[in-house]
């Protein structure tokens, strides 16, 4: 129970394309992130997996069955909203209440009044109260109940907007940015509960973010999607390590991944600025970018053929990290390089460094921005 | 420097407060000529309330009440003849019938199209939505002889019908509570959808408690304009006294054998402009907030 699977999802709104052939198959239990920048189409994904949006064409399935003619309401799926949408006049209680009642109650007994002369109301009621309060006491919202949404505070909101996702006890939840509207040292909190309480539902989680750092902390698994294509989907620290594009490697990771222009010769040997890897590149003659990460950057006192010299144009200081923006010699790079405090406090910007590079770390891209590979790397 | 200040408030206030008399100067007669005799009335005498002596009045002799009945204060007599002359009650509460009746079926009407033209998307659309913005400028005066040739093919002059069914397809109300849904976050809706409700639902239980102070403001619009509203009932009720709106009730008051005797008459006014007053003065806050809510301030 819980698995997703995407078959050649395409979706047009008129003539713009914004989901293009897209295949993903979401495993039972994970925490998967569609992580891209905003217009991506990875809210009109999670929207397209919920049913409030319908599809261009292709399938989608829940626990292998198509689900492309039903309402969104009979997926049996939840949904955590940006702006958590609870109902304003209602308490935090009859928000709880609102999804088991509709999936619960029939028509007649949701009548007001004579609904009450059902018999089996009562023993629904009861099983709908007991839901609710062990929800709120996972949640911590027990004492939150009688207040409306209007008296909360945003993190409040947050864990009632759960609360009725979690009620219903759905096949997986979806969560479209339910953290963007928190405050930063909240939102950081929030991230550690929501993987805590991934783990103990054991739920499958479809998670729509902007943020990389929420992709990256979270997610069992990612997606990285740009323009309306899926360009990776892998664990986190693949993605990271091993990204399948320019794109992909630009997105994830913060600060940015450097970019330098280079070329490989006809042995594959690959140059850049005045160095020379050891690895060789497994297509040769031809114009590369390199990506080194900030981290794979350290200023050194020394000067050999593996480091290069350049001026500190800027200094970040974020307090356990530093990161220098300097200026290569020839002025066309302008990079990001990580520094340790303590060895690297007394340089100020317009100072001038020597800068290594840790080996076995470059990524080469082509000129397209796919990815090449070392040579028996 | 707070002296110059002070003078260019009390510049405003001293507008304001002309344009307040203003306003208010009718309804201070009204009152005012409620308490008072004929002849205070017509002398232009006696300030608010008049002398207020016992005396006989002649109209209510003519009427055939005995002459013990007619002598008593001016006020007394004024409100008392008003509900002896005319129905008054039964009119005040066919008022509450046309006027509630027309609210609740324009709401029932108004919120599904409300809905529908702010937050479905379908096709056409926008047509649909300049239609209802090219209906807000036909006038009701306009259309009213088509009307009421239909409703009278229809066999329903001088029934309550015929005062509500025009009226229950308010163009400004779909208007109004459409500019209001669009301020409602499409989320609401979405998580509603997931929730299991239905269209209809959302619309009920959803939108419609969300919408309460625009509701309200509609409430005061729709009720004011048809409580007072002369001219259409004065068209399709023509016989049956049974039926009259308020504003046909005071009619009654004027001309015939009684000559105008305006005591009564404006007693009878203040009866029906009461109740709007009242319920303005509870509503007002409400109504001020749905005004500046749906941006038509």
């Amino acid at each position: 129970m819980g698995t997703i699977s995407l078959k050649n999802i395409s979706k047009s709104f008129g003539s713009t394309q914004v989901l293009k052939d897209l295949n993903v198959d979401i495993i039972e239990g994970e925490f998967l992130t569609l992580v891209g920048p905003s217009g991506c189409g990875k809210s009109t994904l999670l929207r397209i997996i919920a049913g409030l949006e319908q599809q261009t064409s292709g399938d989608v399935l829940i626990d292998n069955k198509n689900v492309n003619r039903i309402r969104a309401s009979e997926r049996d799926l939840a949904m955590v909203f940006q702006s958590y949408a609870l109902y304003p006049h209602l308490t935090v209680r009859r928000n709880l209440e609102t999804p088991l009642r509709l999936r619960d109650y029939s028509t007649f007994e949701r009548l007001p009044l004579i609904g009450n002369l059902s018999p089996n109301k009562k023993q629904k009621t009861e099983s709908i109260n007991q839901l609710v309060s062990k929800t709120s006491e996972t949640l911590k919202i027990s004492e939150l109940l009688d207040r409306k949404p209007g008296q909360l505070s945003g993190g409040q909101r947050q864990r009632v907007a759960l609360g009725r996702a979690m009620v219903r006890e759905p096949v997986a939840f979806l969560m479209d940015e339910p953290l963007s509207n928190l405050d930063a040292a909240l939102r950081v909190h929030m991230r550690s509960e929501l993987s805590e309480l991934h783990n103990s539902l054991k739920t499958t989680f479809v998670y729509v973010t902007h943020d990389q750092a929420e992709a990256l902390t979270m997610s069992s698994r990612m997606a990285v999607m740009i323009d309306g294509n899926l360009l990776q989907l892998d664990t986190p620290q693949e993605v990271y390590d091993n990204p399948s594009s320019l794109s992909v490697a630009q997105f994830v990771g913060s600060p940015k991944i450097n970019i330098f222009k280079g070329s490989s010769d006809s042995n594959g040997t690959v140059s850049l600025l005045n160095l020379t890897l050891k690895r060789k590149s497994s297509e040769s003659n031809l114009e590369l970018n390199i990506g080194i990460r900030p981290e794979h950057l350290e200023i050194t006192n020394q000067s050999d053929e593996n480091t290069f010299s350049a001026t500190v144009s800027y200094r970040e200081n974020l307090g356990s990290d530093i990161f220098f923006h300097v200026n290569t010699e020839d002025g066309m790079n302008r990079i990001i390089v990580r520094g340790i405090p303590q060895l690297t406090h007394e340089i100020s910007s317009g100072s001038k460094v020597n800068i290594r590079r840790v080996s076995n770390k470059a990524l080469l891209f082509n000129k397209e921005g796919k990815r090449v590979q070392f040579n028996n790397a | 420097m707070q002296a110059k200040q002070y003078i260019g408030e009390s510049w405003k206030h001293g507008i304001l407060i002309i344009g307040a008399i203003l306003v208010l100067l009718p309804f201070y007669m009204m009152v005012s000529m409620s308490l008072k005799s004929q002849q205070e009335i017509q002398s232009i005498s006696g300030g608010l309330i008049g002398a207020q002596e016992v005396q006989t009045f002649p109209v209510c002799v003519k009427t055939g009440y005995s002459e013990e009945t007619c002598t008593t204060k001016p006020y007394i007599y004024n409100y008392w003849f008003a509900f002896e002359k005319a129905p008054i009650p039964r009119y005040l509460m066919n008022g509450v019938i046309v006027t509630l009746s027309i609210f609740i079926i324009q709401v029932l009407v108004a919120l599904p199209c409300a809905y529908a033209l702010a937050k479905l998307r379908f096709y056409g659309r926008e047509f649909v939505f300049s239609m209802v913005l090219f209906c807000l400028l036909i006038p009701v005066h306009g259309i009213a002889l088509p009307l009421y040739v239909m409703l009278a093919q229809a066999g329903l002059v001088d029934t309550y019908s015929a005062l509500i069914l025009p009226w229950t397809i308010s163009v400004f109300g779909i208007f109004l509570m459409r500019q209001f849904f669009m301020t409602v976050p499409d989320e609401l809706i979405d998580a509603a959808r997931m929730d299991g409700m239905g269209e209809y639902s959302i619309v009920w239980k959803v939108m419609l408690p969300t919408a309460i102070p625009a509701l309200l403001a509609f409430a005061i619009f729709s009720v004011v304009a048809h409580w007072n509203d002369y001219f259409w009932p004065r068209m399709v009720i023509t016989g049956n006294r049974d039926l009259f709106t308020p504003p046909l009730g005071i009619r009654e008051f004027r001309g015939g054998i009684d000559s105008d005797e305006f005591g009564p008459m404006m007693a009878s006014i203040v009866t029906v402009t009461v109740p709007l007053i009242v319920a303005f003065i509870i509503a007002q806050k409400r109504f001020i907030e749905g005004i500046t809510l749906t941006g038509m301030k």
